[in-house]
Parts: structure tokens; sequence; C-alpha cells
């Protein structure tokens, strides 16, 4: 139950909103032939998640999914579909229709057990949800006092993920003065320094 | 509303993710269902936030990690979905078998 100021039949009836939003953009994530179509679903992910951390009152990590999620993370997928999109067919795999219906038939299963696991246990859920003045100010508590460290470290952390992530998509350019074989002078590449092949490639 | 429902939905998308993850082609995808993998465990945690632990908000403090660890993550596998495709010129995860025995 959360204290944001809705009624009991419209915290349910916005459960069933998002919980049938949430799940159709999954799917098409998932199953979708375009890609651009699968990206934009997972947005709209990003967007019921968000909804559903506000029906648990959480307010502040609501926003952040929104902001961090939906304007960074799903960008910057788009970005990259649009840097190796290659329209091509794949070739068919063996048994491809087989492995498909065999995974789908294994995350069944588990989401039967799952299901039957959280409906089994005797969850030791407190009588009333405290209400807060603000969210906000006690995750900020925590991030300063006993959650220090780990504030510490994810920052680090996302440091070096940048720096890695710059050095693995770099480009080695060449210089303007340096004029390499028979260069197309109408050809508006920049001029790279060839890629040394690990193997050779089909 | 209680705790079971957000837990059930939180186990129905992250089986979608794990589908997800093993039939795709593109790698590009597979990294999208292991975002989806994330968003699950993240409303798994809220949920038991809000209903165990309502008083100081520990799991909300450990969503805001996991958040900031998924975004970093997508960052650099990106930069190497985009680093293979330079050199193979194919984002098929069937052609990636170089490991393949």
């Amino acid at each position: 139950m959360s204290n944001i100021g809705l009624g009991d039949g419209s915290q349910t009836v916005s459960l069933v909103v998002l919980t049938a939003m949430l799940i159709a953009s999954a799917m098409g994530v998932v199953l979708l032939q375009n890609i651009v179509y699968a990206a934009f679903l997972l947005g709209a992910c990003f967007i019921s998640v968000a909804g559903l951390y506000l029906l648990l009152n959480a307010d502040f990590v609501a926003a952040a999914q929104v902001l961090i999620y939906v304007g960074a993370v799903n960008i910057l997928i788009l970005f990259a579909i649009m840097l190796v999109n290659k329209r091509q067919d794949y070739q068919d795999v063996k048994y491809g229709a087989l492995r498909s219906v065999v995974t789908g038939v294994v995350c069944l299963g588990l989401f039967a057990l799952l299901g039957v696991t959280v409906t089994s246990t005797n969850w030791a859920v407190s009588p009333t949800i405290a209400k807060l003045p603000s969210t906000m100010v006690v995750i900020g508590q925590h991030f300063f006092s006993d959650y220090l460290l780990p504030f510490e470290l994810a920052s680090v952390l996302l440091l070096v993920a940048l720096i890695g992530a710059i050095v693995l998509a770099r480009r080695e350019l060449l210089p303007d003065t340096v004029k390499v074989g028979q260069v197309d002078e109408d050809s508006l590449e920049l001029l790279e320094k060839p890629k040394e092949q690990l193997v050779a490639s089909k | 509303m209680s705790l079971e429902p957000f837990l059930i939905i939180a186990a129905a998308l992250f089986c979608i993710g794990i589908y997800g993850l093993i039939t795709s082609r593109n790698a590009v995808r597979v990294l999208m269902s292991v975002e989806l993998m994330l968003n699950a465990v993240n409303l798994n945690l809220m949920a038991f936030s809000n209903y165990l632990d309502s008083a100081s908000i520990r799991g909300q403090v450990f969503t805001i990690f996991v958040i900031s660890i998924a975004a970093a993550e997508a960052a650099v596998g990106l930069a190497i979905v985009l680093s293979i495709y330079r050199s193979r010129d194919t984002v098929d995860m069937e052609q990636f078998n170089l490991l393949r025995w």
C-alpha cells in the first residue's frame, strides 16, 4: 500500500495498467524483428517501472529511473543501433525454432518456480508503512553514513567505465598532413590507421 | 495491494529478459535484455524495501547502486559491440564464434 494520495481502487487500477504496459513492452523488446521498435519499447518498459516505483512510495528513485534509464541508457542504445545498423538477413541456424521453443519452456518453468516460491513463503510484512517526509533525505543520510564506501566505489567505477568505453570505442585517426596510398579527393571519410586483424575474417 | 503481485511482476520481467538474452541474434538486443533483467531485480528490491523496511529504505539505496552500475555496464557493453562491429562487420551473435571449440 503506498502513501500517495490515491484511494485503494485507483492504486489497483494503476497497478494493472502499468503491469500490462510493462509486460507488453518487454515482450515486444525480445520478440520484434525491427531493433529500433524494440529499443523504443524498452523506453516504455523503463517508464512503466518508474510508475511502479511511484506506487511503492519511491519518488526519488522513480525520478532517477526516468532520468538515467530513459534519458541516458535508452538514448545510448539507440545511438549504438544507429552505428551498427547493417541491414542483413541472418543466415538460418540449425534447429533455430526448436531452440526458441526449448528456451521458452525453460523460462516458463523458471517463472513457475519463482511464482510458487513467492506465494508459498510467509513474508514478514510490516503492518504499517512508515510515512517518511522525504525519501531523498533518508537516502542521502544513508549515502553519507552507513553506505559511504559503496557510494565512493560507485563513483570510481563510473569513472573507470567511462574511460574504458572511450578506449574501446575510439578510432585512431590519421592527421591531415599524411596521405595514404590512393586517396580519393572527393571522399568524405576520415582516414584511419588500418586496424590489424586479429584473425583472418571470412 | 500487497507484496506478492510486485514480486510476481518482477519474476515475469526477469524470465522475459532471460528469454531475450538467450535467443537474440542481434548483440544490441542481448544488452537490452540484460537491462530488462536488471530492472526486474530493482523492482524486487523496491517491493521488499516498501513492505518490509519502510522506515529505513535500504532497498531504495541498493536500487540506486544497481541503476548506476547498470548504466556503466551498458556503456561498456555497447562500446564492445561497436568495436566488434568495426572489425567483423556484423552484429550477429552466431558469427562471434572464435572461442567455440
